[in-house]
């Protein structure tokens, strides 16, 4: 693993939000093949983490690193090798989950209807796509969104609790495609308060860049 | 943009489906606009030369008034469900979706408006030379108009409560549009040419086809951060 190459690399990185700390001296790299899970109490800023990488948000001070070179002269490259997957499910509930999909195939170009109908069979929802989303349940609205991992040719997946409202095939399901993509030479950053487990995880604990809230103590002091 | 099916066309078509979804939406401002005009005859008498007289201010500030009405849901539905995040990560340039955006929203507001427009002229005894006048007038009226309301609803969509930020943020804009749109109408019901009025709003709704989008995702991108 030592030889694959870097695929992200984050210097001094820091947020602050509401003149709170979230994180600060995060330093670390991410390389092609592995999953990373972000872990953390809530309010630890997962989120806001998976946001600044994801180029959602901006807020941030130190800097971030794509293939070596800083994330904000190279954002169409990176945008086009990133699939991120938000606590906002982003799937439309007046549309059918193929319309959906067909959206999100014209963000990356070029895919087909049969790929598309042939990644919403993959996420247990054949016979679904012409029923309206409003109509399906969490769980198959999430399906929805991650159907998308079916078609995607990104290369770095970052997905904020992408195991909510799924039941247990469907996260069986979801780990294994996670693990097939980093072992196909992905990235995979994600979140989640279920207990996901397979050997290749490895971890990304934020509360060892939490600022030790500083302003707390010097009240004690 | 060679890429076969692009993002443009794409926001742009499910934009068009979402708003023939939501129907309700799309006629709400029509309603009021026939709602409201249908009324002013009935409020002031039917003294044909003094409607004739007011007809295309009137015409002018309702349609004006109408098109803010729907201008909260541009962008509303798209931050609630995810997919305007989507879009403002996309590698795809964010002034064109913008634009795509604007377009169907136009196509589902703004001319169904000018199309309505001629019938509630002639409810309030506009001289029927002066409907091309209104109607190309609104044409190109409520296009700058929506263009401009993007840059106010984009502001705005981050906030809980933002209807009526969005018209005291987007008003002041729409004040020279009102001028030389309403004096067009004016001219035209008076016999006089209006291709000067006609120029400047065409001159209007060229600067806001080049700036108002860029200020739009500007002002998306700073929505979805806070």
């Amino acid at each position: 693993m030592t030889s694959a190459p870097v695929l992200l690399e984050l210097h001094n990185l820091a947020c602050e939000r509401d003149e709170r700390i979230l994180f600060s001296q995060l330093n670390t790299r991410f390389y092609a093949g592995q999953a990373v899970q972000v872990l953390g109490p809530n309010g630890s800023g997962k989120t806001t983490l998976l946001r600044i990488l994801a180029g959602v948000s901006r807020e941030y001070q130190g800097e971030i690193l794509f293939k070596g070179e800083l994330i904000n002269k190279v954002n169409w490259e990176f945008a086009s090798e990133l699939l991120y997957l938000g606590h906002l499910p982003g799937v439309k509930k007046s549309l059918t989950p193929l319309e959906n999909l067909r959206w999100y195939a014209a963000l990356q170009g070029a895919v087909s209807d049969a790929q598309l109908l042939a990644a919403l069979e993959q996420v247990n929802l054949a016979g679904y796509e012409d029923t309206p989303c409003f109509q399906l349940s969490a769980g198959q609205s999430r399906r929805v969104a991650l159907a998308r991992l079916e078609f995607s040719k990104a290369s770095i997946w970052i997905l904020d609790e992408p195991f909510t409202a799924l039941d247990k095939a469907g996260i069986a399901k979801l780990e294994n495609r996670l693990i097939a993509h980093a072992s196909a030479g992905g990235l995979v950053l994600v979140t989640s308060h279920q207990d996901i487990r397979f050997p290749q995880l490895q971890t990304l604990d934020l509360q060892d860049f939490a600022e030790n809230s500083t302003v707390g103590e010097n009240a004690h002091g | 943009m060679a890429k076969s099916p692009s993002l443009f066309g794409a926001t742009f078509r499910r934009d068009l489906l979402l708003a023939f979804r939501h129907k309700g939406e799309m006629i709400n401002p029509l309603v009021f606009f026939l709602i409201a005009i249908s009324l002013i005859p009935l409020g002031i008498g039917p003294e044909k030369a003094l409607l004739m007289r007011i007809a295309p201010g009137i015409l002018w500030v309702m349609a004006l008034l109408a098109t803010l009405l729907s201008l909260d849901n541009l962008f509303r539905s798209d931050f609630d469900d995810g997919t305007l995040e989507q879009l403002l990560i996309s590698p795809h340039p964010l002034y064109l979706s913008v634009l795509a955006k604007v377009l169907a929203y136009w196509l589902a507001t703004g001319l169904p408006l000018t199309l309505l427009s001629p019938l509630l002229g002639g409810m309030l005894s506009l001289p029927s030379g002066a409907f091309i006048a209104l109607c190309s007038s609104l044409l190109i009226g409520s296009a700058a108009m929506s263009l401009i309301g993007a840059v106010g609803a984009a502001l705005t969509v981050g906030l809980r409560k933002g209807g009526l930020l969005i018209s005291l943020i987007v008003m002041p804009l729409y004040v020279p549009i009102l001028i030389f749109g309403a004096s067009a109408v004016t001219e035209a019901a008076r016999g006089n040419p209006f291709d000067v009025q006609l120029a400047v709003l065409g001159a209007i709704l060229a600067i806001a086809l080049l700036l108002a989008p860029l200020a739009t995702a500007g002002a998306l991108r700073v929505s979805v951060n806070g």
